[in-house]
């Protein structure tokens, strides 16, 4: 199969007027990047890095000011009616359903709107219906929906035509950890089965690790990094930090192996570890842990994008 | 016919959707139809009340006004009800809804004009219609194959014509954020002057709503020669036949503005 995006020197000037005088903000700068059928890339950056501007050409909404890019093999401006029909765009921000209308009926619409013959149709929302589970709120009208069922019905509109690529812009943005991690056992579940192509922009390190084999980071409209979580991880450091809440005061647990120790509070009741999830587990940390002191409570922090994004940029500066 | 059933049916889809659910709500969809009747019924009293105080306005009396009136007006209602959505651009462009009309294989205009109806409108066409029949039943309309014709033709463009006006006014909000008042001068105030003598419009209002927006050809002009009026010194008589070309320029201008408008969207080499 042929390359699903590919971009060469791709880039975006807006003219925006500053009370009087006019100037040029570069939102994307030149963005040369290559995706293959069935990846999963995370497009990461700070906000204002250029990364809806970069969906939005890559979906022909936009018209770069320079260079190349081809989505899904067409050109995706000149051909946007026909990309249509092999991208499906989820936007946490806005819908493309009919708010008035119940779950079911803007699956419907969006059938027909993608021409679905009536077998695919049904054996596609069957699918979608099982798999993000909407069955329970199908006869809802989306104005009634809480945001994870609404984001899921998002989904489900922007797959039912079974496209070959998926952008999704911060799909988890505002979801509870139940809703995320049903949301992307389906993406990781859609994939599999229909070797989709995921690009998705996110602030959340959890979809970056768990949908992810491939991360992309801009900063100021360029490409900074490409490549794996874990080749990230190691430049910039992407420790996370078990917090563990302790029966007893306990003195500071400096040896545990694999761990650093970031501190204590309360004599000891409450103490943080970091430690590389690739040189270990939390798992195994935990059980180092066990057989020395009674753990109450645990948490573990991770990293957020927003962290890894800012050692990055730090180090660039 | 089986091909275009498969092109429409996308736009057929949402369009019976919008209908069931303005149907769904019962008593708002009576109070919003009555009130459209009434806003409707006032505009006509107005051209009544005007000849209270005189009676020949540009050289037309109240027969043929509200000739002109009904004529007028059942082309502006129902180029309304068809296209009057494309009102809403502004909201889509504020809401990003636009980026989703880009993600889905249908023409943005076309999926702009077909995703919302609003059926209250059909009240208005219906109080046009009205003025229409009696405006032709009361003038001393000279009935032959070519005069039903003119009506025909000229209602037929001047549905066109106020469509276009609606498009016009869509591509321009591409450039103008927040300028739907500028444009709805044009559009209803269009509208305005279309059901009223173009004679005694001054020369800006002639210039802008004769030429540049052929208002005067949705009515007025037809008008006066269905009647054999004589009209204003710059119509030659077989002027009122031209209600097809107006429409053509009409959306000439409305489909270069629309598309200039979705490149500045697009910002691209519009």
């Amino acid at each position: 199969m042929n390359t699903i995006v590919e971009t060469d020197g791709l880039g975006r000037d807006f003219k925006v007027r500053d009370g009087v005088r006019r100037r040029t903000v570069v939102a994307v700068e030149r963005l040369s990047l290559r995706i293959e059928p069935g990846e999963a890339v995370g497009y990461i950056g700070a906000n204002g890095a250029g990364k809806s501007t970069t969906i939005k050409m890559l979906t022909g909404i936009l018209v770069p000011t320079r260079g190349t890019v081809t989505t899904c093999g067409l050109r995706p401006v000149a051909d946007r009616r026909r990309l249509a029909r092999e991208v499906g765009v989820v936007f946490g921000q806005r819908t493309q359903l009919w708010w008035d209308l119940p779950v079911r009926d803007s699956l419907r619409l969006l059938a027909s709107i993608h021409s679905l013959g009536p077998a695919a149709e049904r054996t596609r929302t069957d699918e979608l219906v099982d798999r993000l589970e909407l069955g329970e709120f199908l006869g809802t009208p989306v104005r009634q929906l809480s945001l994870g069922q609404r984001m899921r019905a998002e989904v489900a509109a922007a797959l039912l035509h079974s496209p070959r690529l998926v952008i999704l812009d911060e799909p988890t943005i505002g979801l509870d950890v139940l809703s995320k991690q049903r949301l992307r056992e389906f993406l990781v579940a859609e994939r599999r089965t229909h070797g989709t192509t995921l690009l998705l922009t996110t602030h959340d390190m959890g979809d970056v690790e768990r949908l992810c084999d491939r991360i992309l980071l801009v900063d100021r409209g360029s490409l900074v990094y490409d490549g794996t979580l874990a080749g990230l991880s190691r430049t910039v450091g992407a420790e996370r930090v078990l917090v563990v809440d302790l029966a007893t005061p306990t003195p500071d647990l400096v040896d545990v192996p694999d761990t650093r120790h970031l501190g204590s509070e309360g004599d000891g009741l409450r103490q943080r570890l970091a430690f590389d999830p690739d040189a270990t587990t939390a798992a195994r940390v935990l059980a180092a842990l066990a057989g020395r002191t009674e753990i109450v409570d645990l948490a573990i922090e991770e990293p957020d994008v927003e962290e890894i994004v800012r050692r990055v940029y730090a180090s660039r500066r | 016919m089986g091909d275009l059933a498969g092109l429409t049916a996308p736009y057929r889809a949402v369009l019976g959707s919008r209908i069931r659910a303005q149907r769904s709500y019962r008593t708002s969809f009576l109070l919003d139809l009555s009130s459209s009747v009434l806003v409707g019924l006032v505009e006509l009293a107005e051209v009544w009340v005007v000849f209270h105080a005189v009676t020949e306005l540009g050289g037309l009396d109240l027969a043929a006004v509200v000739l002109v009136f009904g004529l007028a007006d059942l082309a502006f209602s129902l180029a309304d009800l068809a296209f009057g959505h494309c009102d809403t651009l502004p909201t889509y462009l504020r809401a990003g809804t636009l980026d989703v009309f880009y993600l889905r294989p249908q023409p943005l205009l076309l999926q702009l004009v077909t995703s919302d109806i609003s059926l209250r409108r059909l009240a208005r066409a219906a109080v046009g219609a009205v003025a229409l029949g009696v405006g032709l039943a009361v003038n001393d309309v000279p009935w032959s194959v070519g005069s039903v014709a003119l009506v025909v033709l000229s209602l037929v463009s001047g549905v066109a014509t106020f469509a276009a006006m609606f498009v016009w006014a869509a591509g321009a909000q591409f450039y103008l954020v927040d300028g739907a008042e500028a444009t709805n001068a044009f559009v209803y105030g269009g509208r305005y002057a279309a059901t009223q003598p173009a004679s005694v419009w001054g020369r800006p209002l002639v210039v802008v709503f004769g030429f540049f927006f052929p208002m005067a050809f949705t009515a007025y002009l037809p008008v006066v020669t269905l009647l054999g009026l004589p009209g204003p010194d710059w119509m030659p008589g077989w002027l009122g036949w031209c209600a097809p070309l107006a429409a053509l320029w009409a959306w000439a201008l409305a489909l270069l503005t629309w598309r200039a408008g979705v490149r500045h969207y697009q910002g691209g080499g519009g």
